[in-house]
């Protein structure tokens, strides 16, 4: 019977066999959807100059140009660092993004004296300072990445991360409505002319956090539970940190006044537990609590006012906007006429009337770019975020470790929750808050905090698509987590 | 700029925003396709490169129909959850990381392991708490698994199907 005690083949001579089908890094594939992403934002700058200028400057290509330099420096860093990453990541997050930046100097370029306009330097107005910003956070995620060679290792920071995110959460709502209140929303940290939205940064932070303890939690969370109506619900003494998670966002909607961010946090930790212990009755729990919560807020806006009256009013809003087109609903009212006028092609890159709608820069870049590109043009880029989102979840799927699943499964429905809180506002699905668009509005915070995200998703997927026991021979890795012991994941097929 | 330009061009660009969103598709496709595929024929999809060396030449030595093909589990917490055998060992217990993870309190961490030998699989204990029997007997050494003979690890009971 010795002959048993030589197991499968060790991860050693695993590793020393290169050029597998799996084990294809998929990189040129990512350079080229990456250039045709940029070919395409460089085409829909030549195209606004043209519209709003009647010709095309020469410098028209520089702001694109600018973007493929750093995006191509991020690809390189991902070729070198993290070679088995998703080839559509960063593509699609470059093209939002690109977009993004030229739809704001679209802007600037609609603000500007007409004889200023030709000569609208790069780096002016919010499209210039997006393009900065952009180059920054970019230079930050790439550095995530070479910081972080394993994912794992954020999960030491955990509690760390835990406390930072809730103070980051908090700080807004303690500070005087001078630093942190703009437009009604106390999301704010204000120091001067520079301001940052410190809960961009909570929402990585307390995700990090949330995989972490749930890694550890989790079987008390999934096993201990008593049967009702066919659904396994949990023991009242373990519902105790959902609740904690329900209060905190709860004081987040009445004290930054702010449906959106509130409904995000709530959202993340109801899909985190329910990645952690597949069982439904944490999405049931999670949706009771939260349009619960919701309700009292608005019968209490209605009825007490103070701190509930601000979501009282964006309910209202929300249920009839046109019953005050000029005051209070205007921004909503505009923003449908926008969607409305843009119809199924759009008015064209540059052909629209942007500057009509209020927030056009960060709420409402959504409706802004539908003006002028249409139903058509829109649902290409809800498909892009679906596309990211996607990958996300398939990143999730397929690394080995629990942390780094429910991190990257975290992670992408944030973005995609996101995504739904400010497309669904604006579209009067649901009651308008005031969320930034991923990668498309115009703000530094938010900006760095997503691509911040695409790193950590560019990370997992990157250990999750690796084949085990080494890279093909090719690329060494010295801080590498231990080998894994066995080639073999788990494949579950259910019943 | 005349007008029938900048038409063409609005046009042209949607177009073109849907040609990237079709081959991101296409890429993200080829991608799905390739990990489906193995998926469903062997245990160890990122793991199929170790063993397409010896694959050309193992299938001819196992007999069809007699050939383990599946692990069943048919008793404990992870009742009707069925496992592909491949070419890798399956590793049982309650570390993360083994290959089927049972959450039996019973079982150890890293409790048996399952190797395939010329289209035999052995069974062998890794010092477990509790051990692991094959039906009745007590498994000591590596020991030959019959199919449908139940692998007992504390509530949980597995057996090979073909």
């Amino acid at each position: 019977m010795t002959i048993a005690a030589t197991p499968a083949p060790s991860p050693a001579t695993a590793g020393e066999r290169p050029g597998v089908r799996m084990a294809r890094s998929r990189r040129n594939a990512e350079l080229s959807l990456l250039l045709l992403a940029m070919a395409l934002v460089a085409a829909y700058g030549a195209m606004v100059e043209a519209k709003v200028l009647d010709t095309i400057t020469p410098g028209f290509w520089v702001p694109a140009a600018a973007l493929t330099a750093v995006f191509l420096g991020v690809h390189l860093v991902i070729r070198f660092l993290a070679p088995f990453a998703d080839p559509a990541l960063l593509p699609a997050v470059a093209l939002l993004n690109g977009l993004g930046v030229g739809f704001l100097r679209r802007l600037d370029l609609a603000k500007a004296a007409p004889e200023e306009r030709a000569d609208l330097a790069i780096f002016a107005g919010t499209g210039g300072r997006q393009l900065a910003w952009t180059l920054m956070s970019v230079i930050l995620a790439a550095g995530l990445l070479t910081l972080m060679r394993d994912h794992r290792s954020i999960s030491r920071y955990a509690y760390t991360l835990g406390l930072a995110g809730i103070v980051l959460v908090m700080l807004p709502a303690v500070l005087p409505a001078s630093i942190s209140e703009i437009n009604g929303a106390k999301l704010w940290v204000r120091i001067g002319s520079f301001s940052i939205q410190p809960g961009e940064f909570a929402k990585l932070a307390l995700l990090v956090f949330f995989a972490y303890y749930l890694v550890r939690k989790r079987e008390v969370l999934s096993l201990a539970s008593h049967r009702f109506l066919g659904i396994d619900f949990p023991r009242g003494r373990d519902l105790g940190p959902v609740l904690v998670v329900w209060a905190i966002s709860l004081l987040v909607l009445v004290f930054e006044k702010d449906l959106g961010t509130s409904l995000l946090y709530f959202g993340m930790f109801v899909a985190t537990v329910y990645i952690a212990t597949e069982r439904v009755s944490w999405l049931l729990i999670g949706l009771i609590l939260f349009f619960g919560g919701a309700y009292l807020a608005y019968v209490l806006g209605e009825t007490v006012g103070g701190p509930f009256a601000n979501f009282y009013l964006r309910a209202q809003i929300w249920l009839d906007p046109f019953a005050e087109p000029y005051d209070d609903g205007y921004q909503l009212v505009q923003g449908l006429l926008a969607l409305g006028s843009g119809g199924l092609f759009g008015a064209g890159p540059g052909g629209g009337q942007p500057l009509l709608l209020p927030e056009v820069q960060n709420d409402f870049i959504f409706a802004g770019i539908g003006e002028e590109i249409g139903l058509f043009g829109l649902s290409a880029l809800l498909v892009i975020y679906l596309l990211i989102v996607e990958r996300g979840l398939r990143a999730a799927l397929a690394v080995r470790d629990s942390f780094g699943k429910l991190l990257a499964g975290g992670l992408a429905f944030t973005l995609a929750l996101q995504v739904f809180v400010i497309v669904g506002g604006i579209s009067k699905l649901i009651p308008l808050t005031g969320q930034t668009t991923p990668f498309l509005s115009a703000g530094g915070s938010s900006l760095m905090a997503n691509w911040l995200l695409v790193a950590v998703l560019l990370r997992v997927s990157d250990a999750g698509r690796r084949p085990v026991g080494g890279s093909g021979g090719t690329v060494t890795r010295p801080s590498g987590p231990p080998e894994q012991l066995h080639g073999a994941p788990t494949e579950v097929i259910k019943p | 700029m005349p007008e029938l330009v900048i038409t063409v061009a609005r046009f042209g660009f949607l177009v073109l925003l849907w040609i990237f969103v079709f081959t991101v598709v296409g890429v993200i496709r080829r991608d799905l396709f390739a990990g489906a595929r193995s998926g469903r024929l062997v245990a160890a999809p990122r793991a199929v490169g170790a063993s397409t060396g010896q694959a050309t030449a193992k299938p001819a030595k196992v007999k069809r129909g007699r050939a383990a093909h599946q692990m069943v589990v048919t008793a404990g917490q992870l009742a009707g959850t069925r496992i592909t055998l491949g070419e890798a060992q399956i590793t049982i217990g309650r570390a993360e990381d083994s290959t089927l993870v049972i959450t039996d309190d019973y079982a150890s961490a890293r409790h048996a392991r399952l190797v395939p030998r010329d289209g035999q699989w052995f069974v062998e204990d890794l010092g477990s708490t509790n051990g692991t029997y094959l039906d009745r007997a007590k498994v000591t050494g590596p020991t030959p698994v019959p199919l449908g003979v139940p692998i007992r690890i504390g509530r949980t009971s597995l057996e090979l199907r073909p």
